[in-house]
């Protein structure tokens, strides 16, 4: 295992909240590259725009900080472009549910071998507490006054009824399980879904971290993931949230395995024409 | 009116085809053109259709010629009408002189009329289908063609349907040919050798063929009229030159996909049209931010919003040269024929990796669609500015013109790290308001040396000029036919294909001339205003078209010869 500190940012001006949930995140991705044994120069974390979003900006690796909404259309174009890279898009529930929603759905039609870290902390934390696209019906926000009069988006079902090759969910506070499940999603073949819950302490007094505890579980080890129509019941069951590996399929192709430059030649398009 | 503009000259022929949407058409202009080029002649087609797949009516213009043909002109000398109301839409073009050629039933009760049973003959082939062979024949025929070429193209066109089909066609074929020749219709066109080995192409492929000489590997894109053709294209390509297709969920994901491809080291570009550009401007933005570059093609069409889809214009220069928040250097593009769509596609490649900017390139349903002969394109170096990074590499280092050399992820030691926040020279984020006008003045000073690339505008005519007609894009070959038409020595065509930035040396043919006159295909003059804010240059006389149909080379000459009739 390499060190964690080798993907520090030495002298980063963190922006987060103390006590905000993206601490526990980034110590946790940092465990999974260092136990992984990926070089920084091997890894390109895209990111959108939130305070999820800031995360490759103290994560020494490539970095890819682009549009709100848009991680996943950039990460999956680098990934085509150097199927040799880890990419990891990470963003918010925000950025990636609200916003980048069309891209949520087609990326897990594509299946280009890329993770995707999304953290869902129910909220909209840099643009002060309004409802993100996972904020619960009746929640009262800095907007909805009156609480949410809309259903909650649940991107574990959507992932599932598309068919995704990997869906899982973990909680920022269990730092073993989040570990664990970046790690194989980065191992997997194909798209990764991981959707972080994470208490935003600034603007979500609800979803807190003892909120958190006492509204999740742990999947069983009885518990099978390629089972689907089981993952279905479990992505739709609102009374608690399910944590581990909710689904898999690694029977589909892969994206950039199928496309023309790749046909006969392995060697990736971005070193194409280069001296090496 | 001056007649004179509408006068058939010697060696030259324009035929049109008017039919329904579906009733091949197509067929019939892509098989007549190869076969009157690979006869040697001079061969130029256009076609303006209706937003529909079935039915409605459509046209296409063929300009047979012995000399060089670029543009597209309003006299008719023959129409093929195809169906039954095929000569409503275009009678204004229809003259004393022009010959009416088709079955009895759509020609009847018309002046000048020529009935051809074309049904009558194909079903004697066999199949009533073998029409459009017939007419092809009957035109080719007409213009003198050699028969072995007629034999030629149809076969290679009906060669995967069968021999029998093959034989079918090429008889139905040469039974027109024969009528074609006996229809005392004697135009002398000589054919010139020199074009029988030409290419024939028409605009989206010279932009794809470009793309492709710029080193093009990587294309996202959704499908948008009349930009899609170009993407297609390069789809067909694909296995061959190695490119990576991506046809993407919406135009902001290939907008994206676009500048994170080049980012990751390849050679990227999306094709779109102004509504699908609206969705990409964010993304530019972005690219402006990050110092990536990114070609954009736009095929342009008339808004706003869905406006006339399979129309042309000349109308979202503004939305181009101000597309995407914040300010940044960039460059557009707008060729004025398929030689400059080739290069510029190609060039845009090169200036995009050399300055790390957007680069545009701007045409129109109009270029896009425009058929005729070219030589062989010639070869493009591909220039590239990528180099391996080292363990310190910093992004964003600050140099004296501005340009930070570039480095990919996994290609060297060092981290590639960008940001669309404002940033330091290694991309950190930043809030510091000292780094911020470093950074600032750093993109922008880009400018300066991407005007040491400026294309510098095409002067047509000759120095001594009191009248410049000035144009850009699409329009080049109307207007410079249209000038010659009128055969005053006084007035001089200066064309742009780099319509932004622009190098302040081309002030010196404003200041030459007495009067400037704007031919723009867009109802506000967005070159001239242009031209006005930047240089000061009188814009007060402008030649506007906006019906969403191009400008032919008779209304130009006519509209430039009431602007130089004024001053008399």
């Amino acid at each position: 295992m390499f060190e964690t500190k080798i993907y520090d940012i030495p002298d980063a001006d963190i922006a987060w909240c103390p006590g905000c949930g993206n601490f526990g995140i980034i110590n946790e991705l940092k465990t999974a590259l260092a136990q992984l044994e990926l070089e920084p120069t091997r890894v390109v974390i895209v990111s959108g725009i939130g305070q999820a979003a800031k995360m490759p900006q103290y994560v020494r690796t490539h970095m890819f900080n682009g549009l709100h909404g848009r991680s996943l259309p950039a990460a999956v174009a680098v990934k085509m472009v150097n199927p040799e890279l880890v990419v990891i898009a990470e963003s918010g529930d925000g950025c990636s549910y609200g916003e980048g929603g069309n891209h949520f759905i087609h990326t897990i039609r594509k299946n280009p071998d890329i993770t995707n870290i999304v953290h869902d902390n129910q909220i909209y934390g840099l643009t002060k507490g309004q409802a993100s696209p996972t904020t619960a019906r009746g929640q009262v926000t800095t907007l909805q006054f009156d609480g949410v009069y809309v259903d909650p988006f649940n991107p574990i079902a959507v992932a599932v009824a598309l068919d995704a090759s990997f869906v899982a969910r973990s909680f920022s506070g269990n730092f073993d399980l989040t570990v664990e499940l970046i790690k194989q999603g980065i191992q997997h073949k194909g798209y990764a879904l991981i959707d972080i819950l994470q208490p935003c302490v600034t603007f979500n007094k609800v979803n807190t971290y003892q909120w958190y505890k006492e509204n999740t579980y742990i999947l069983p080890d009885s518990y099978d993931p390629f089972d689907r129509e089981a993952a279905f019941r479990v992505a739709t069951d609102n009374s608690k949230f399910a944590l581990g590996i909710i689904y898999r399929n690694p029977d589909k192709p892969i994206l950039e395995e199928q496309l023309a430059p790749y046909k006969k030649d392995k060697t990736p398009v971005a070193y194409r024409g280069l001296i090496q | 009116m001056n007649d004179l503009f509408f006068e058939k000259p010697a060696g030259e022929i324009s035929i049109v085809l008017s039919g329904a949407a579906g009733q091949g058409i197509q067929t019939v202009e892509y098989i007549f053109t190869k076969v009157a080029k690979d006869s040697g002649f001079y061969v130029f087609a256009t076609k303006e259709y209706m937003s529909r797949v079935r039915g409605g009516n459509n046209t296409t213009e063929l300009r047979i010629s012995e000399k060089p043909v670029y543009a597209y002109v309003d006299r008719i000398d023959i129409v093929v009408p195809l169906n039954n109301n095929a000569l409503e839409r275009i009678r204004k073009r229809i003259s004393e002189k022009t010959i009416i050629l088709g079955s009895p039933k759509y020609v009847e009760g018309e002046k000048n009329s020529i009935p051809v049973k074309f049904e009558e003959i194909a079903e004697s082939f066999g199949n009533k289908i073998y029409a459009n062979s017939v007419a092809i024949g009957v035109l080719s025929g007409i213009i003198g063609a050699d028969e072995d070429k007629l034999i030629q193209n149809i076969s290679e066109h009906f060669q995967k349907k069968g021999e029998k089909i093959v034989k079918d066609n090429i008889n139905a074929a040469l039974k027109g040919f024969e009528i074609g020749k006996t229809l005392g219709l004697n135009y002398e066109i000589k054919p010139d050798e020199k074009v029988r080995s030409q290419i024939l192409l028409n605009g989206s492929v010279a932009v794809a063929r470009g793309a492709i000489a710029g080193g093009c590997n990587f294309i996202s894109s959704y499908p948008m009229s009349p930009s899609t053709a170009v993407f297609t294209e390069l789809s067909r390509l694909s296995n061959e030159y190695g490119i990576i297709i991506e046809q993407a969920e919406d135009e902001i994901a290939a907008a994206n996909m676009a500048i994170a491809a080049w980012y990751a080291g390849a050679r990227a570009m999306a094709t779109t049209s102004g509504g699908g550009f609206a969705l990409m401007t964010e993304a530019m933005s972005l690219a402006g931010m990050i110092e990536t570059p990114v070609v954009v093609h736009i095929g342009q069409r008339p808004g706003p919003a869905t406006g006339l889809p399979t129309r042309t214009e000349q109308a979202d220069l503004n939305l181009v040269l101000y597309a995407g928040h914040g300010e940044f250097p960039r460059i557009i593009y707008a060729p004025g024929n398929l030689e400059e769509a080739y290069l510029l596609s190609a060039k845009a490649f090169n200036m995009a990796d050399k300055y790390q900017i957007p680069v545009f390139l701007l045409t129109d349903q109009y270029l896009l669609d425009s058929f005729y002969n070219i030589d062989e394109f010639p070869e493009i170096e591909i220039e590239r500015y990528v180099v391996k990074t080292s363990e310190n590499y910093r992004r964003y280092e600050v140099t004296d013109d501005g340009i930070s050399p570039r480095g990919i992820p996994g290609y060297g030691d060092g981290l590639v790290r960008v940001d669309s926040d404002e940033h330091d020279e290694f991309g950190h984020i930043t809030e510091s308001s000292e780094v911020r006008i470093k950074m600032v003045d750093k993109r922008l000073k880009k400018t300066q040396k991407i005007l040491e690339d400026f294309e510098p505008p095409k002067l047509f005519g000759g120095d001594e000029f009191d009248y410049l007609v000035v144009c850009w894009g699409s329009t080049q070959q109307i207007v410079k036919e249209a000038v010659e038409k009128l055969g005053n020595e006084k007035i001089a065509v200066l064309h742009f294909s780099q319509v932004y930035p622009l190098h302040s040396s081309v002030k010196k043919y404003f200041e030459k001339a007495k009067k400037t006159i704007f031919v723009e295909q867009n109802a506000t003059g967005q070159f001239a205003n242009l031209l006005k804010l930047e240089f000061g240059v009188d814009t007060s006389t402008r030649i506007l078209k906006y019906s969403g149909y191009v400008f032919s080379v008779e209304e130009v000459a006519q509209r430039i010869l009431g602007e130089v009739e004024k001053d008399v």
